[in-house]
C-alpha cells in the first residue's frame, strides 16, 4: 500500500490510561476519498483512537499521520482542512441557527456558503429558531451543518445518527454520500451497523485497543464465505439448513417440491453476527454492546 | 485502492486574520450575554438594582457625621457599587460562562476548529470590556438622575476612573478565567463562583463602610483585589475631603495599582497553567 498517498496513517499507535492500555497498537490506512467505518464497543479504544487522529489527544506511542501531518503538532491551516463532528456537544443556546452557521464560517478560509450548508442538514425551517429550541435531530443537524463548514478533506463523524428517526437517518445518508461524492474522506465511528454497512466503502472493528479485522463490510471476517441457512417451510412447519453449497441444496429441494420451494429464503450472517463475533472474545456478555438487539 | 488525491489549488487560502475573528467572537459573546435573562439580571443589572435598594432604605442618610464632612449614602456606596458591578461582568460572567462551556463542549469544538486560541480569549475580554463599560454608564446615569449623586467635574479624577476601571476588570477578567477551571460542573459553577465573590464583596467593603469591619478581617481582604477596587473607585468618584475617611487615611494609589497588577500576572499564570479545552472526564 503506498501510505504517502493515504489520507490517514497509523502504524503501532499507542495510548496508556493509568497503566491501561487503551490503545494498544493499531495500524491503519485510510485512503483519500474513502468512507471508512471503525466500529467496536464501548472502551474498545474506538473515541481514544479518532481523538488522538483529530489532535485533541497526545499518544504514547506510534507514528500518525493525518492528511501528511502530525495531529499533535499541527496548526490552523492543518485544522482548517479537517471537519469534526463530535458527540454530545451543546452550546450556543441563545443564539440562532443562522448566526451560529456563519459565525463559524468566518473561521475557515474558504467557507461553503451558509445557506447551502443549512439546506443540505435540512434545517431551512429552523434558520431563525434560537439553538435552546431545537430537537436532539435538529441540533444533531447543526453538529453536521457545522463539520463540513469549512469544506473539510477529511472529515470525522462521532456517531452521528444517534437520536435520529428513521427517515432522518436516511437523509443524512445522503448527504454523507454525496460528500463521499465530492472526494470527501470520512472516518465514521457508529453503533449502528446498517450504516455502517450502507455508508462505508471499508469498516474496522476495533476491540480491546487493537484492530481485530478491516474489510469491506460485505466481506468483513470472511463474511461472504461462511455457510448459508437455507430456510422454507415443509407440511406447515419452518425449516433450516446451513450449508456451504446453497444452490445445489435449492435445487435438490426443489425436484422434492416439484418447482417452487414454499417460503424459500437464503441468508448469510449479518454485519451484525459478524461483528458480535469478531468482538466476542474481548467483551463480557454483560458488556457494552448490550444497546445491539441481537436476535 | 484508490489513491487519487483531490485537485487543489497552488496556493492555499489563508486563514481569516486574528483580529477580525476576534470582532467576531466579541459580537457572538455579547449576543449570547445579553440575550441570557439569568445573566443580564445577576451580573449586570444587579449592582444597580442594589444601589436603588440602598437609595430607598437610607433616603437622607448620611455617614461619618461625627466626623464631618459627612457625605451621602448613597453618594457613598455609588463606588462600591461600580466595583461589585466589575467583579461580577468580569470574574463572575467568565468563572460560571467559561466553566459551563467546557462542560457542554463548547470548547472542545472550538479547538477542532481552526479558530485562532487567542481570538477566544480577546472575545471574551472584548464582551467584559462592553459590558462593564455600559453597565457602569447606567449606574452613574442612575445614581446622578434618580438619586441626586455628584460625578467629579475635574479630569484627573476621571483619569483615576479609569486606570481603576482597567486595572480591575483586567484582574477579574484573568482571575475569572483562571477559576472557570475550579467548578467541575456548569451545574456547581454557580454557587462556586457566587458564594465567594459575595463573600469576598462583603468583606471588601463594597455593601458598607470598610472602617466598620474589624482589624483583622481588614487584613485578610486586603489580600483580595476587590477591597482596592472599591477604595480606588471611592478615589475617583467621591471628593478628596473624604480620603481621611479611608483606614489608611490615603486613597493609597501606587499600593492599589501594584496590587491590582499583581492580580492581573497571578490569574494570567493561573489561566495560562490550567485553562483546558476539555473536560476533565474527556481525557
Amino acid at each position: 500500500m503506498n501510505t504517502t498517498n493515504a489520507a490517514i496513517s497509523l502504524r503501532g499507535l499507542r495510548k496508556t490510561y493509568a497503566g491501561t492500555p487503551a490503545v494498544d497498537g493499531v495500524d491503519l490506512d485510510i485512503d483519500h476519498g474513502e468512507v471508512f467505518a471503525l466500529l467496536g464497543p464501548n472502551g474498545a479504544g474506538k473515541t481514544t483512537t479518532v481523538e488522538i487522529l483529530e489532535g485533541f489527544r497526545r499518544r504514547d506511542g506510534g507514528e500518525v499521520s493525518v492528511l501528511g501531518t502530525d495531529p499533535a503538532t499541527a496548526d490552523r491551516t492543518w485544522q482548517a482542512r479537517i471537519g469534526i463532528v463530535l458527540q454530545n456537544t451543546g452550546g450556543h443556546d441563545e443564539l440562532t441557527v443562522d448566526e451560529v452557521i456563519r459565525h463559524f464560517a468566518g473561521y475557515y478560509p474558504a467557507a461553503r456558503d451558509a445557506d447551502e450548508v443549512i439546506h443540505a442538514v435540512g434545517l431551512e425551517d429552523k434558520r431563525s429558531t434560537r439553538v435552546r429550541h431545537l430537537s436532539g435531530g435538529q441540533r444533531r443537524r447543526l453538529d453536521v451543518a457545522l463539520g463540513i463548514l469549512g469544506r473539510p478533506e477529511l472529515l470525522f463523524l462521532d456517531e452521528p445518527t444517534t437520536g435520529f428517526d428513521p427517515e432522518a437517518r436516511r437523509e443524512f445518508w445522503d448527504l454523507i454520500a454525496s460528500l463521499a461524492d465530492d472526494g470527501t474522506t470520512i472516518l465514521l465511528t457508529t453503533h449502528y451497523l446498517d450504516e455502517a454497512e450502507h455508508l462505508a466503502d471499508r469498516v474496522g472493528v476495533i476491540a480491546g485497543g487493537r484492530i481485530v479485522a478491516v474489510d469491506a463490510p460485505a466481506r468483513l471476517g470472511g463474511r461472504e464465505q461462511d455457510t448459508a441457512v437455507v430456510g422454507w417451510v415443509d407440511r406447515g412447519s419452518r425449516q433450516e439448513m446451513a450449508t456451504a453449497e446453497p444452490a445445489r441444496f435449492i435445487a435438490g429441494l426443489s425436484a422434492r417440491f416439484g418447482g417452487e420451494v414454499p417460503g424459500l429464503t437464503v441468508s448469510r450472517p449479518s454485519l451484525e453476527d459478524t461483528y458480535l463475533r469478531l468482538i466476542g472474545a474481548s467483551t463480557r456478555h454483560d458488556g457494552p454492546t448490550e444497546h445491539l438487539e441481537h436476535a | 485502492m484508490n489513491t487519487t488525491t483531490r485537485p487543489r489549488t497552488a496556493t492555499v487560502p489563508a486563514t481569516p486574520p486574528l483580529l477580525r475573528v476576534a470582532a467576531a467572537r466579541t459580537t457572538l459573546e455579547l449576543k449570547g450575554f445579553f440575550r441570557e435573562k439569568g445573566a443580564v439580571v445577576f451580573s449586570f443589572l444587579l449592582p444597580i438594582g442594589l444601589l436603588a435598594v440602598f437609595a430607598v432604605a437610607f433616603a437622607d442618610g448620611e455617614i461619618f457625621t461625627e466626623d464631618s464632612p459627612g457625605v451621602d449614602f448613597v453618594q457613598y456606596f455609588t463606588p462600591g457599587m461600580a466595583a461589585a458591578g466589575i467583579m461580577m461582568v468580569s470574574f463572575q460572567t467568565l468563572a460560571i460562562g467559561i466553566a459551563a462551556e467546557r462542560d457542554d463542549r463548547t470548547l472542545k469544538r472550538l479547538r477542532g476548529t481552526p479558530m485562532p486560541p487567542v481570538a477566544y480569549f480577546l472575545g471574551k475580554i472584548g464582551m467584559v470590556l462592553v459590558t462593564a463599560a455600559a453597565q457602569l454608564a447606567l449606574l452613574l446615569g442612575v445614581a446622578v438622575l434618580a438619586f441626586g449623586v455628584e460625578l467629579p467635574s475635574d479630569a484627573t479624577k476621571w483619569l483615576t476612573f479609569a486606570w481603576v476601571f482597567v486595572l480591575g476588570t483586567a484582574a477579574g477578567t484573568t482571575l475569572g478565567i483562571a477559576y472557570s477551571s475550579v467548578p467541575k460542573s456548569a451545574k456547581s459553577a454557580d454557587s462556586l463562583v457566587v458564594g465567594p465573590l459575595l463573600v469576598l464583596l462583603f468583606v471588601s467593603g463594597v455593601f458598607f463602610v470598610f472602617n466598620d469591619l474589624p482589624e483583622w478581617l481588614q487584613t485578610v481582604a486586603s489580600v483580595f483585589p476587590v477591597k482596592w477596587l472599591a477604595q480606588g473607585m471611592r478615589s475617583a468618584l467621591l471628593s478628596d475631603e473624604m480620603e481621611a475617611m479611608e483606614v489608611s487615611g490615603s486613597w493609597e494609589h501606587g499600593a492599589t495599582a501594584l496590587i491590582l497588577t499583581a492580580w492581573i500576572v497571578l490569574g494570567l499564570i493561573l489561566a495560562a497553567r490550567t485553562f483546558r479545552w476539555m473536560r476533565r472526564d474527556d481525557g
